[in-house]
């Protein structure tokens, strides 16, 4: 390794304070790091160190992505030649998957990394583990027809408005990741909704009885159209066990829908991964999913159409909700902070989740609004939380 | 009277060179130092010069704002240097010693008839006062204020720490004085903290002082974790806490006069030939001890343990009031992708690398960070090794913005630099959570006095 070490050595002095590429640092710092654990030792304080640092936490979620990617790229494939009725392998459904989704993830990453860089080195630190994990989450939660240059617009918009001007990785109020896909949702939204974005459809002719829509889409239109009006039969069948959107189908993901967030099956493994290496909360994905059971049982319960009959664990295979239970809403600087907040956090999250998803048709990713909303809320619910703390100290005093 | 708690939260950190229970040669040199930098919150006037002769038990400098906290020679000799660093800022005071140790006395207490007024005086003038922390704030405690409580800690639960059973063997009687002096000092309770299975300390028929005993992870051998499962620390309280290794030394003091700070140290650690204890006096030069004991290599060597310890050099002295020394391997080398690889023979406190695999290995640790520091980002991380009610995070928050109100509120007052110190191990972000703390206890002690 000896060699790579000589690339970083020999071109530090073009990027240090007085060289002529000083602006580079934060990105020759940011790769030597990563290319080498860096041979800084104890000086204050402890004098043994735990392995772990945020590179190790943020690959581990990166890590869990993996399947729920792989399976998107597989899916992205699968849909495009169904759609124009081309038999297909499970290699060319994953090439094509892949060519579509590398360009998504590759101007994600230069798009949010060269806003993080040059603010690295505006402020002098380095440049943050953060973004690694945002920078794969947003392609996967984007439709797979966006052009690349409103992805890049959305991320640059995250990374400065989600992040930067709160002071950067850790002080951030809002996930980058779904500041980024609100902001697509509501600059461009004729390419974040609707039937035409989900499937990529070019190089053939459609095949008949196609429909590019996705659960969500089709389940708003059943709203005010009252339980059991026969024009509503044909959606609902989509949901009943032979349908497009069965029960087995969204769990495994073989439906439409952002690139990332159709395999439930594959999300929750991820999921119990982050878990048991000790890097997701289960508090919140637990009270989270808790959370979207109350209120899809609440609407279960007092159906007035055929989207609040859907069965509640149905109802949370859909959309975006698994994703935003694990890769989401676990987000530690932008969750709740506390151990006892994270529950309230979780649950409230995804009851208001689907209430957004159900009232309001025209939002079929509540969930997005939903968490974000929450991101705002999280300080509040710790500041009960910690003063709850302050509160039986000041009691102790009084008593003493 | 007596209690028992078991600490849920924590970590015992399992590292090789734990002190075979064997007695090494005794240490013993030419040259002592003293350093005031081993006296958090003093500000050191000294009241001897280079070449004046001193006994053990004369005071060697005082405290500026308080003079009755004395800081007291170890032994007796002529004063060498002076050492200063800058600013003429007082490093150490090196002694010259003798060949056999003259005592100064200190006049011998009865402890049936002896009032607060006089232990505090002996206390203050023999130099035992200076092996008495107060809380909050974590300084040498001032014999003029009154205690609470005191809280006697006899468990030690850090890494690789000594079996105090074995470094107390032989000395019931002066701990016996010594509990009792305490028990003088402070009108509420004295409080005797002992682990489950090894016992240092003999119990005491005193209706002041409470038997408490403390089982499961560390920091159960931390007496800030004691203190906050007994009796916590309120706004205006001040408590005093005595290490029990310190008691024979106290003890003697009491019931001789005598200051003569001599303790069995376990010599720990991987970088150590032979591990053991040996036998030393406070603030003995180690040059000649390390060199002929330490494997060869690059070593840190640490008097106390990994945990709050402090870096000596190789020449350096032993701190004062430290019975542990630790000499781990330096880390000062890169790792290639070292935070991508499996691990399966990292450390780690959490599961992100694959060492958890193995609970009962013991890990041969060197100094390296692993990482770089970085902002807060992982939450909860530092309450599974706090075992106390507060919330760590937001109070080292209210620190880094000196928001003195809001630390009062989250309980600095409950806490010193060295409670924190396992989660600052396992701190994922790097971050110096001891230093925090202590330049948060500074300022705050600025803002009151």
């Amino acid at each position: 390794m000896k060699f790579v070490q000589n690339i970083f050595d020999q071109t530090r002095p073009l990027v240090e304070k007085d060289g002529k590429r000083n602006i580079l640092y934060p990105l020759h710092n940011a790769l030597e790091t990563m290319a080498f654990v860096p041979d800084h030792t104890a000086h204050s304080g402890a004098h043994v160190r735990d392995a772990i640092d945020l590179k190790r936490t943020m690959v581990t979620v990166i890590f869990a992505m993996v399947p729920a990617l792989l399976f998107g790229m597989w899916n992205i494939g699968r849909l495009h030649y169904g759609a124009i009725g081309m038999e297909s392998t499970l290699l060319e459904n994953f090439l094509f998957g892949t060519l579509k989704l590398l360009p998504l993830i590759m101007v994600t990453y230069a798009a949010g990394l060269g806003v993080e860089i040059f603010f690295s080195w505006k402020r002098n630190h380095p440049v943050n583990e953060g973004f690694l994990v945002s920078g794969l989450l947003i392609p996967l939660i984007m439709p797979v027809d966006i052009p690349l240059w409103m992805v890049a617009a959305s991320t640059i918009f995250a990374v400065l408005i989600g992040k930067e001007v709160f002071g950067g990785t850790g002080m951030n109020l809002l996930n980058p990741a779904l500041t980024a896909r609100a902001f697509a949702f509501f600059a461009y939204p004729t390419w974040m909704s609707g039937d035409q974005v989900w499937v990529n459809t070019s190089g053939g002719d459609i095949v008949d009885g196609y429909s590019g829509a996705t659960a969500m889409g089709d389940l708003a239109t059943t709203v005010g159209q009252g339980m059991g009006n026969p024009a509503m039969e044909s959606v609902v069948a989509q949901f009943g066990p032979e349908g497009n959107y069965s029960l087995m189908n969204a769990f495994l993901g073989l439906i439409p829908g952002s690139i990332g967030e159709t395999s439930a099956l594959l999300i929750l493994l991820g999921g119990l991964f982050l878990i048991f290496k000790g890097v997701g909360s289960w508090r919140i994905m637990l009270s989270f999913f808790i959370g979207g059971l109350v209120m899809a049982g609440i609407f279960n319960a007092f159906a007035v159409n055929e989207f609040m009959a859907l069965n509640p664990i149905h109802q949370l295979m859909l959309g975006g909700f698994m994703f935003g239970m694990v890769f989401m809403a676990t987000d530690p600087v932008s969750a709740a902070q506390t151990e006892t907040g994270k529950y309230i956090y979780g649950f409230l999250a995804e009851f208001f989740g689907i209430m957004i998803r159900v009232f309001n048709p025209a939002y079929p990713e509540g969930i997005m609004l939903a968490i974000l909303f929450m991101n705002v809320m999280a300080p509040l619910i710790d500041h009960y939380v910690v003063e709850a703390n302050i509160k039986r100290r000041a009691k102790r005093l009084a008593n003493a | 009277m007596s209690q028992s708690f078991k600490i849920r939260k924590g970590y015992d950190i399992k590292l090789v060179g734990a002190a075979a229970q064997t007695d090494l040669d005794a240490v013993s040199a030419q040259t002592y130092a003293v350093s005031p930098l081993d006296f958090p919150g003093i500000t050191p006037k000294l009241a001897v010069k280079a070449g004046a002769q001193v006994k053990a038990g004369d005071t060697l400098f005082f405290d500026k704002d308080r003079p009755e906290v004395k800081i007291c020679a170890p032994v007796s000799g002529e004063i060498a240097e002076v050492k200063r660093g800058a600013k003429r800022k007082i490093l150490a005071v090196i002694i010259l010693a003798d060949s056999k140790i003259k005592y100064a006395s200190h006049g011998k207490l009865d402890l049936d008839k002896a009032d607060r007024a006089s232990v505090a005086e002996l206390f203050s003038n023999s130099g035992i006062g200076a092996l008495i922390t107060s809380r909050p704030y974590g300084v040498v405690a001032s014999m003029s204020e009154e205690p609470r409580d005191i809280f006697v800690n006899a468990v030690q639960s850090g890494p690789l720490a000594g079996n105090l059973a074995y470094q107390l063997d032989g000395k019931d009687s002066e701990i016996t004085a010594a509990l009792k002096a305490l028990g003088k000092l402070t009108s509420g309770k004295v409080y005797v903290s002992q682990g489950g299975d090894e016992k240092g300390v003999p119990s005491l028929n005193d209706s002041s002082v409470v038997n408490v005993t403390f089982t499961g992870k560390h920091p159960k051998g931390m007496v800030g974790t004691q203190i906050a499962q007994i009796s916590p620390i309120n706004k205006g309280d001040i408590v005093w806490t005595v290490n029990a290794v310190d008691l024979p030394v106290i003890g003697r003091a009491v019931l001789k006069g005598e200051y003569a700070p001599e303790y069995k140290v376990a010599v720990t650690g991987s970088m150590v030939k032979n591990t053991g204890y040996a036998t030393m006096i406070q603030g003995v030069s180690l040059s000649s001890f390390n060199a002929s004991n330490m494997k060869a290599g690059n070593a840190r060597i640490i008097a106390g343990d990994v945990l709050s310890g402090t870096q000596i050099e190789a020449d350096g002295y032993l701190s004062f009031g430290k019975s542990q020394i630790t000499a781990i391997p330096e880390g000062n080398q890169t790792e290639f992708f070292g935070w991508v690889l499996p691990g399966f023979g990292k450390f780690s406190t959490n599961r992100a690398f694959w060492g958890w695999l193995f609970p009962n290995r013991k890990y041969d640790l060197d100094t390296n960070m692993h990482g770089e520091e970085r902002a807060f980002v992982v939450t909860g991380e530092y309450d599974k090794f706090i075992p106390m009610d507060i919330f760590p995070q937001h109070l080292l928050r209210a620190v880094m913005i000196g928001d003195i109100e809001k630390m009062e509120q989250l309980g600095i007052y409950e806490i010193v630099p060295e409670d924190f110190a396992l989660a600052e191990v396992a701190c994922t972000s790097k971050l110096p959570l001891q230093q925090i703390v202590r330049d948060g206890l500074n300022d705050l002690r600025k803002e009151m006095m």
